[in-house]
């Protein structure tokens, strides 16, 4: 199979780590080969973060370049524009719709651009986008935005259900288990 | 074809977890590290394993000492830094390729190329070079659980400290790797040896010893399996290269043209080096930051192309060594709109931010030091002159008050996180004593090593593992430097700290400030209730955002002119209330 390439973006906090640990654990248990590069320290306190997921039959390099991307799944909606450029010809963007704002926009210094779906769409990515915010209240904790999120963009991987079931229950802490199970079920359907 | 999942155990690991996992399969039982991005979680990792004592020591070069003395003990040791941390454990790291090792013992030195989180991208190759010692680069996480284990042998071996090079890239990547047991290693008994003993004249034996053991190193280099040609089926091109830019040549050349791969970065082989020139028409050395491999190569006399392609700044790609090789960009888009950058901030309820707010206001000069609190020199607080390294604000401080007198002494303050005090401040706290300069020392003591995602040190009161450990009293410390002013100071009251520091900087002999409380991230501190806004009250004036909180914005209500008013962000808010301390109208409740 020819290297699949997925990026997961959003703003240091929001939790994107949990969401790549859980792909990467499925893709292990599929017997694929795979490679997560991700960032930690600074840029993590509230910073742009990224991920990068890459998985096929052989995988050298962890990182995903400019226009590489077959899929970003985006936590944030100026995240989704600043990734775009990764973005492969046709590629898939899945995003949350929260909209956070960063401290030039809070200082007034610079703008949060306006119709960040249109725009995407208007650049030839097509575009999933989706309120986790609301769905992760209805699953019961705020913090289930990422498995939401990961619902969401599982409809658009051949794996089945139950695989995913199993990687979120390999991965979750028994306590938060139903939560994430639900938000992930609301996310997919 | 998919990998065959049978044959071992195998887990996704992270590169700095796999160096762990190496550290606890080679019979390893002592490490002993400071935290440092992208070297901390190896440290983290390995003290999961029982069988390793693990600790966090105050510094890189006590790190490096106490695993070198568990190392003359005949026991396998290890020690864990990012690459600046390999500056201050330089002393013990030259006599100690002198000394030799008698258990196995392994520095992990991890490079941050594109300075994700680091005040440089200096290249530790040239400390390998600079203190003959063998330096194995792997280049993904099976690499480094396999490499850590050989460095151990190679240790022993040629009874010589290894260093084992990290990358960002390879320590925060996880790829998978194939577990093994542990193989128990027996300790050297220890006995007492006069060549230990760095007296000049053991010293100008030893170094002889160095030199014979690089060539033998360098004949090892020879013929070590990690050192490995791998034939393309054109040969245009060979590559040489190591590390992550082995794995970007293969992505973008798969078996098209030969590659010698350096496992082993020093000494490096010279003539397997000549024998693989003999077989392409054009050598090209990729490799990150300095052209050591390049150089080396030109000294051999072969002529290779290297900087010329690939750039000598930041991280390479796949797409740096497609450009560098004259192939195509790839086809990308992006919006007409500007993106607005998102640098990291101070968290929603740092305890820093009251502090850096009232150094604004007072508008005083702030020698700055490394740590979350570095963060005080972007907008809006702007609250930060100069940061050079680990414990250089009270030093640095001290000599500007020497310089400019008393003036400077009355408008000057450096600031110092508790962890990076008790690594290195305390000297420098030691010269404003003792060449008395009236300097004000800011400690913001936040209970925890913040920046690198929270790690005990000496002032926490807990160990590695989260035990209780004797906790080390900052006032009573100062108090023994012989500082008389030391008083500590809540930065959530913002009245209290303004007062404070306008006190000691009048003060004309040394003072500490010690800013104290816990970080808003930790574990069992607290979440108030977040702030609500009276939209009654707020006229939209902006003053709560001078404080640069993540959590509060003004905005325009439903999009309507002239309606601005706070907003805040609920999700973030921790109710640390300094942001009413602003508010002359009260509109911010809670």
């Amino acid at each position: 199979m020819e290297t699949k390439n997925i990026m997961i973006v959003g703003v240091g906090g929001q939790g994107s780590l949990l969401a790549s640990k859980l792909l990467g654990h499925l893709i292990l248990q599929k017997g694929y080969d795979v490679k997560v590069s991700e960032v930690h320290g600074m840029s993590q306190r509230g910073g742009s973060v990224v991920t990068y997921v890459r998985f096929g039959d052989k995988v050298y390099s962890p990182i995903i370049e400019r226009g590489e991307a077959d899929m970003i799944v985006s936590f944030e909606l100026l995240e989704a524009a600043r990734w775009l450029p990764w973005l492969k010809e046709n590629g898939r963007i899945v995003t949350n719709t929260q909209r956070i704002d960063p401290m030039p926009v809070i200082t007034g210094s610079a703008v949060y651009p306006g119709d960040i779906v249109r725009k995407l769409e208007g650049a030839g990515a097509q575009v999933d986008a989706i309120d986790c915010l609301t769905l992760a209240r209805e699953a019961g904790a705020e913090k289930a935005v990422n498995i939401v999120l990961l619902g969401r963009f599982s409809r658009y991987f051949d794996f089945e259900e139950a695989d995913w079931e199993e990687a979120i229950a390999a991965c979750v802490p028994p306590k938060f288990l139903e939560i994430n199970r639900k938000a992930f079920a609301l996310g997919r359907k | 074809m998919k990998r065959n999942m049978n044959t071992k155990r195998q887990e996704l690991m992270l590169g700095n977890k796999a160096a762990a996992r190496g550290m606890y399969e080679a019979g390893c039982s002592f490490v002993s590290s400071y935290p440092g991005t992208p070297s901390t979680e190896i440290t983290e990792e390995a003290v999961k394993y029982d069988e390793i004592f693990c600790e966090w020591a105050p510094n890189e070069k006590v790190a490096l000492e106490a695993a070198f003395g568990a190392s003359m003990a005949g026991k396998r040791a290890a020690c864990c830094m990012k690459h600046v941390g390999l500056n201050v454990a330089a002393d013990p790291l030259f006599s100690m390729s002198y000394i030799g090792a008698v258990g196995g013992l392994v520095i992990c030195v991890a490079d941050d190329p594109g300075m994700h989180s680091s005040q440089n991208e200096q290249d530790s190759r040239h400390y390998a070079i600079a203190a003959k010692l063998p330096m194995l680069e792997p280049s993904d996480s099976e690499e480094v659980l396999l490499y850590t284990k050989l460095a151990f042998e190679i240790s022993e071996q040629f009874r010589t400290p290894v260093l084992l090079k990290l990358c960002m890239r390879v320590c925060h990547s996880q790829s998978i790797v194939s577990l093994s047991d542990r193989t128990e290693v027996t300790p050297v008994p220890y006995e007492k040896n006069i060549t230990r003993v760095m007296l000049p004249a053991q010293a100008k034996k030893a170094h002889v010893r160095v030199e014979k053991r690089t060539e033998e190193l360098t004949a090892y280099a020879e013929t070590t399996d990690i050192n490995r040609i791998e034939t393309g089926r054109e040969r245009t091109y060979g590559f040489i290269t190591s590390s992550t830019s082995y794995q970007y040549v293969k992505e973008v050349f798969g078996d098209r043209y030969s590659i010698l791969k350096l496992g082993l970065i020093h000494p490096m082989p010279e003539k397997k080096l000549l024998d693989f020139a003999k077989t392409v028409d054009q050598l090209i050395v990729v490799e990150e930051l300095d052209p050591i491999i390049e150089k080396h190569c030109l000294t051999l006399g072969l002529s290779v192309e290297g900087k010329s392609r690939f750039p000598i700044i930041g991280e390479l790609s796949q797409a740096l060594v497609e450009k560098g090789m004259d192939l195509p960009e790839k086809i990308s888009h992006a919006i007409e709109d500007e993106i607005p950058a998102r640098p990291p901030v101070m968290c929603a309820g740092c305890p820093h931010r009251g502090l850096f707010y009232t150094l604004k206001k007072i508008g005083c000069m702030v020698y700055g030091d490394i740590g979350c609190y570095t963060l005080g020199a972007l907008a809006p607080l702007n609250a930060m002159d100069i940061t050079v390294c680990m414990g250089a604000s009270v030093s640095g401080l001290h000599g500007f008050n020497k310089a400019l007198g008393e003036d400077a002494e009355k408008n000057s303050v450096a600031v110092i996180g508790d962890s990076t005090f008790m690594h290195s401040g305390i000297t420098g706290l030691t010269d404003i004593v003792y060449n008395s300069s009236a300097s004000t020392v800011i400690i913001l003591d936040n209970s925890i090593t913040g920046m690198t995602g929270h790690q005990q040190n000496p002032t926490t009161g807990y160990d590695i593992k989260g035990n209780p450990a004797e906790k080390i009293d900052l006032e009573a410390l100062c108090h023994a430097l012989s500082v008389k002013r030391v008083r500590v100071v809540d930065p959530y009251d913002l009245k209290m700290v303004e007062q404070a520091v306008k006190e000691e900087l009048a003060a004309e002999e040394p003072s500490v400030i010690i800013s104290r409380r816990p970080c808003a991230l930790l574990k069992g501190v607290k979440r108030e209730a977040p702030l609500t806004v009276n939209e009654d009250k707020c006229v939209g004036c902006g003053a709560c955002m001078q404080i640069g909180c993540p959590a509060i914005a003004v905005r325009e209500k439903d999009n309507e002119k002239g309606s601005r008013k706070a907003v805040i962000d609920p999700t973030l808010c921790v109710g640390c209330k300094v942001c009413t301390q602003l508010c002359r109208f009260g509109a911010l409740e809670g």
